[in-house]
């Protein structure tokens, strides 16, 4: 069982939490896989999503695994609802709450929303994402998703390509993957990554191209490229984003034949990824959508069995 | 105070017998499938799947079953860990034969015939037990005991297997 009401990041999450949510990622996923794919363990308990930023995909994945374990779910989107009319969070919040609810999955473009939910809640908080701060159960199903095709991550060399410096998704990898032996190297434009972070944690390497370090590689991971950023001073075009920090079958070819391809979704093809990479072997990114759903049954099973 | 009550090869003989039953009981052994609950029931399958072969030839496919998502005491039982099934073999139609290595109050037996069900829909389900201490709060009863060992509330049957443990026997204490 974690010993936790919420999980906000992968900053406080113990190795050792990180490992139990891991090993009950692998008997969620064989769940999946039955011919009934349902069990009774959540059986009348409520989750609430409530995403203050659209995201289909996220939403729909913890919504799937709550039901999967048999809990009831309910859904608020920001546009579909009174926070429109200029309700507060907090009075969101306590609105559901009032309709006895066990956990909230929180979406928000705001920094330290879940954070500030689970402070006023007795409900269970699951951060699925706030602001540049984290994204935590990206981070647990793409370390899933490795160590399921690797078999460990002590000592494998991880990659992270692209806007590291704005991303939630980095940011909970770079608490995380160390944490749990891996190496990370952070590959991307000099004004998108923090500076001297290869200075805070000595098992974070930073790299100006994917070329550099290619060939160490055992998992390459995209993230995906703001289009609302294009033609800011941080990059001035797709095209030459995708010639330095995309990935093509030339630069491939450098790489460890069982080197895996990753991203959170969904992609801009021809941009980080060239489209001839959707038909590879490597390409692990549907299997990333199908491990979200095993890691958010793990995710949602460990804090609201105990309560 | 600990007491052993069957060694290793008292275990040995007694699962030789079972399988001779389960043979017994089941005409054609084709049709079978042994599954053990997780972790020394699946252990035992895989055992008595081995005798079941040197008899009859025929190796009954096995698989392990992980009960913990299927438990009625979620939120009152503090540590429960989930482990990963595995069941290869389409059941439809099979006999299943469920291994477990205690039974006590039933309802561990419960969950498990509430996950194979979600499998498929078997021809039917026989529970075989390497021990029946008794207490059960079920009404379910083993087709196939290795040995009876009445027991107070406050005993403990421990059950050791080379496989997990190094070293094989039951024993109360």
């Amino acid at each position: 069982m974690l010993k936790r009401k919420d999980l906000i990041s992968t900053k406080d999450l113990t190795r050792e939490e990180a490992e139990l949510i891991l090993e009950t990622t692998f008997g969620m996923k064989e769940i999946l896989q039955r011919e009934v794919k349902k069990v009774p363990s959540l059986k009348g308990k409520t989750v609430a999503t409530l995403f203050f930023e659209p995201s289909t995909r996220t939403r729909t994945s913890f919504e799937l695994a709550a039901k999967r374990l048999s809990a009831d779910v309910v859904s608020f989107t920001a546009q579909a609802s009174s926070m429109t009319k200029g309700e507060t969070v907090r009075d969101t919040v306590k609105n559901i709450e009032a309709m006895i609810v066990d956990a909230f999955v929180i979406r928000h473009r705001s920094e330290g929303i879940p954070n500030f939910i689970a402070g006023i809640t007795d409900a269970s908080v699951i951060n699925a994402g706030d602001g540049k701060h984290e994204h935590p159960t990206q981070a647990l199903l793409d370390t899933f998703t490795i160590l399921e095709r690797k078999k460990k991550l002590e000592g494998l060399n991880i990659a992270i390509v692209g806007d590291i410096t704005h991303s939630r998704v980095a940011r909970s990898h770079m608490f995380l993957l160390p944490k749990l032996g891996a190496n990370l190297i952070f590959v991307g434009p000099k004004t998108m990554i923090p500076k001297d972070i290869e200075k805070v944690e000595p098992r974070i390497k930073v790299a100006g191209r994917i070329e550099e370090v290619i060939e160490d590689l055992d998992v390459i991971i995209f993230l995906r490229i703001q289009l609302e950023r294009i033609e800011s001073p941080l990059i001035s075009s797709l095209k030459e984003y995708h010639n330095h920090f995309g990935l093509n079958l030339t630069k491939l070819k450098r790489a460890k034949k069982d080197i895996i391809i990753m991203h959170p979704g969904p992609v801009n093809w021809g941009v980080e990824l060239a489209p001839e990479i959707m038909n590879l072997e490597n390409n692990v990114i549907l299997e990333q959508v199908t491990n979200g759903v095993a890691v958010r049954m793990a995710i949602l099973f460990l804090l609201l069995s105990s309560r | 105070m600990r007491k052993v009550l069957m060694d290793k090869d008292d275990i040995k003989r007694t699962l030789q017998r079972m399988a001779t039953e389960i043979i017994e009981r089941n005409k054609s052994v084709e049709n079978l499938i042994m599954i053990g609950i997780i972790r020394r029931g699946d252990i035992l399958a895989k055992r008595i799947a081995k005798i079941i072969e040197e008899l009859t030839l025929f190796h009954p496919p096995t698989g392990s079953l992980d009960i913990s998502l299927y438990r009625d005491d979620i939120g009152i039982k503090k540590v429960i860990e989930v482990r990963k099934s595995e069941i290869k073999e389409d059941i439809t139609e099979k006999i299943i034969v469920l291994v477990d290595d205690v039974i006590q109050s039933g309802r561990t037996v419960r969950a498990a015939i509430d996950a194979i069900m979600d499998y498929g829909r078997p021809k039917a389900i026989q529970l075989a037990v390497l021990v029946d201490r008794g207490h059960r709060e079920l009404p379910i009863q083993p087709d196939f005991v290795g040995k009876r060992i009445p027991t107070s509330k406050d005993e403990k049957i421990i059950v050791l297997l080379e496989e997990i443990d190094g070293k094989e026997m039951v024993g109360i204490e």
